[in-house]
């Protein structure tokens, strides 16, 4: 299974290193996300500081959907799914592998969105161990979810709305609980952050063994 | 000789519609079998179903002695289908293309470059994104993969449509090859000379089954069953209808 | 039995559903009654608290519905109960959840204009309902859109767990989140003022009568559902039929009996045909269970 997944991330972050479809695309639709939230917010720095978290992980969530979107655009094309499932490959290590593609991509999207959020809105950073877990955590999450919800829209004619669907109310909770932790990280709440990294782990734990374990079942029945 | 396909009354489902309503097949080790028929015959559905891609919902199929009915994905590491759709990533280059479809059937790398060479993908070929290739330039990618990965048994869907005259010689030349060394291969195609000049044996496919063949070349009819049409047979008369083409 | 004895056809009652039908309509007289002319306005909250006949119990129905979609989930992804029953237990179960959920919402929000001035409040129980229903919306959708009928129901099914598993944490996070805002909620449902003697009675009525209505609508969706698979699968033998006529006229080597059959019966259909998946069901059996075919090399969940 592990060396299935590393050879399905391999191959998703290679497809990414010629195609360029994050750095070229995403990773601007992201900042362009942050820009228009600025407009919404009318440029009142002291609400925007205060909701600068909470944008950052909904800006995150909208980006996770273009990379899940992309990452089963790639399989759908040309066959590649048969090509996918006559390769024999274990249904676990390949949902392992696409996951990890994904949330390298959201990783290299957090770090330009979080300078985006502190240039743009003025947030603070503080407690970078926090932070950093919480990014992990949720990141971790949010690519497990998309992923699982990811094949089971693939093959499916309406998969552009569906996916949306089926993910935003999911991953809710992930948006919730990585903006406490932020927030309480940097003083804007009371309270430890540090608990709700419990809730982010729970999420990431049980959409990982969902996935592991139904991912096969789900790419052939899509 | 082993038995590498054996298909009785074999009914699958693509929706709610029957692709295959019935199809009796026997292939046997090392040969090539040309399955001929009218656009929508069935014969992709039933190198899909060899494949363990399309589920035999009904009826018996036994492929390299793995059950479909009971695990369809059991038998793919070991067959390879070359389909109408290659299955290639638009956006690796050939080289990466073949690896990956090498390594994730379980291959060696090292098997890529002689692959690429036979089908003669080299030069600047092997470092091009397959997105900039011609139909027939990708046609030969996916085959070098199934050439690089070697399995038991060949699935070729029309595998000369896009090919020029030249690489269609040495497709030829690649399923001959493949025979010698002990693989299995079933064709469908449209080009009748070429394809009737390289299979051993020829089964017709219409409607989703495998009519009897008027004057069967293969293994002699039981008598009288001609009466019984394809996949009408008892499950206890089974076993003596031996093979209706 | 025949058929007829039991059910029309074309209808999706029975017997027991009418008289389960009748029992509810009754039910919800005596609740309009009770609740609407009986029991007496609250001092406090005026004529609104009526709403407490509706409110509570079509909460309690829709996460009865959504309970009953996971627990059928779980029985049709387990291999020794897997029957296509329970995937239509899931589906009706989660619509007609979907549909007091719903109710439940809209009386809350119309209950809550009255009693503290707003729509919506972050409430966590409000936020946590409003969460489910977003889940279970997307996993109605999930279910229409068709294709095989065994993989739309595995899929539905692991859906309904990935939307079920998450409720604790949704729970955990909504409850946490305004605990940290907000220490004193306006408001929360089921400590209601003091009850009076009819209130109460009337209140329990609507419990039982919203379990009623709830079992109705389950048992007829169910049958609808059966019924529109069954007329799916009652074209299967057609359908091979009609596939294996694409052959065209019997060939040389056939008898005449094949060939003067008609262009339908290209030689008798496959004999396994009705012994796995597409099982015939009588009539009458709408709701029998229908055996699928064990798939060992799945991942079993």
């Amino acid at each position: 299974m592990w060396r299935d997944a590393l050879l399905v991330a391999g191959k998703d972050l290679r497809v990414e290193a010629r195609s360029r479809v994050t750095t070229n695309q995403v990773a601007p639709y992201a900042l362009i996300v942050l820009f228009v939230f600025g407009f919404a917010f009318d440029q009142d720095q002291y609400v925007l500081t205060h909701i600068g978290p909470g944008l950052f992980w909904v800006a995150v969530l909208l980006c996770t959907l273009l990379a899940v979107q992309r990452s089963f655009s790639l399989e759908a094309a040309d066959g590649a799914r048969d090509g996918l499932r006559l390769s024999g490959l274990d249904g676990g290590g390949i949902f392992l592998g696409k996951a990890a593609a994904i949330a390298a991509q959201l990783v290299a999207l957090e770090a330009v969105l979080a300078f985006g959020i502190v240039v743009l809105f003025g947030a603070h950073l503080a407690h970078p161990l926090l932070l950093l877990t919480t990014c992990a955590l949720a990141t971790v999450g949010l690519a497990a979810a998309g992923t699982v919800y990811g094949v089971m829209s693939a093959g499916l004619r309406v998969r552009e709305t569906l996916l949306p669907l089926l993910l935003l109310p999911v991953a809710a909770p992930i948006v919730l609980g990585a903006t406490q932790a932020w927030l309480a990280a940097v003083g804007l709440v009371t309270g430890s952050g540090w608990r709700w990294l419990t809730l982010l782990g729970a999420f990431a734990a049980m959409y990982l063994t969902i996935g592991v374990l139904a991912f096969g079942t789900l790419l052939e029945e899509a | 000789m082993d038995q590498v396909i054996r298909l009785r009354s074999a009914v699958a489902l693509v929706g709610r519609f029957p692709v295959l309503a019935g199809v009796d097949l026997d292939v046997f080790g090392t040969e090539i079998v040309l399955l001929q028929g009218a656009n929508g015959a069935g014969k992709t559905s039933i190198l899909r179903a060899c494949a363990g891609l399309l589920r035999v919902v009904a009826g018996e199929a036994c492929v390299l002695g793995v059950e479909l009915t009971e695990d369809p994905r059991a038998v793919r590491r070991r067959v390879g289908l070359l389909g109408h759709a290659t299955a290639l990533y638009d956006d690796l280059t050939v080289a990466d293309n073949v690896t990956f479809a090498v390594r994730a059937a379980g291959g060696e790398r090292s098997s890529v470059r002689p692959a690429l060479d036979r089908l003669g993908l080299t030069g600047r070929l092997p470092a091009t994104r397959v997105a900039s290739l011609s139909a027939g330039q990708r046609r030969r990618v996916s085959l070098a993969a199934l050439v690089a990965r070697d399995p038991e048994l060949w699935l070729l869907d029309e595998p000369h449509a896009g090919l020029d005259a030249e690489h269609r010689d040495l497709l030829d030349g690649l399923v001959r090859d493949a025979v010698v060394r002990g693989r299995t291969v079933v064709l469908a195609s449209h080009e009748h000379h070429r394809a009737h000049a390289l299979a051993g044996r020829i089964v017709t496919v219409a409607g989703g089954a495998t009519p009897p063949d008027p004057a069967p070349p293969g293994p002699l009819p039981v008598p009288g069953a001609g009466a019984v049409a394809a996949g009408a047979v008892a499950p206890g008369v089974a076993s003596e209808v031996t093979s209706v083409a | 039995m025949t058929p007829s004895s039991r059910q029309r056809p074309g209808a999706t009652s029975s017997r027991a559903t009418r008289i389960l039908g009748a029992l509810t309509l009754a039910g919800l007289a005596v609740l309009a009654f009770l609740g609407l002319y009986v029991s007496p306005p609250d001092g406090l909250q005026g004529e609104t608290v009526r709403l407490i006949y509706v409110h509570p119990a079509s909460a309690t129905m829709a996460y009865l519905g959504f309970g009953v979609c996971a627990v059928a989930s779980i029985a049709f992804l387990w291999p020794r109960t897997r029957s296509y029953r329970w995937d239509r237990l899931a589906g009706a179960s989660a619509e007609v959840g979907v549909a007091f959920c719903v109710v439940t919402i809209v009386s809350g929000s119309i209950w809550g204009r009255y009693s503290w001035g707003v729509w919506w409040t972050w409430d966590p129980r409000l936020t946590l309902t409003a969460l489910l229903l977003a889940v279970f919306v997307g996993y109605l959708a999930l279910r229409r859109t068709g294709g095989d009928p065994l993989g739309r129901a595995k899929r539905s099914a692991i859906t309904a767990l990935c939307c079920f598993v998450v409720v604790p944490v949704d729970h955990e996070a909504t409850s946490w989140w305004v605990g940290l805002h907000q220490n004193d909620t306006l408001f929360r449902i089921g400590k209601s003022p003091l009850i009076h003697g009819w209130q109460l009675a009337t209140m329990l009525l609507s419990f039982v009568v919203f379990t009623l209505l709830f079992a109705w609508m389950v048992l007829h969706r169910l049958a609808i559902e059966s019924m529109e698979s069954r007329l799916e699968d009652e074209g299967y033998v057609w359908a091979i039929a009609e596939r294996r006529s694409e052959s065209g006229p019997a060939p040389a080597g056939a008898t005449a009996s094949s060939a003067s059959s008609g262009p339908l019966v290209a030689g008798p259909l496959p004999p396994v045909a009705t012994s796995q998946r597409m099982v015939q069901e009588a009539p009458g059996s709408l709701l029998a269970p229908r055996p699928l075919p064990r798939e060992r090399g799945e991942a079993g969940l």
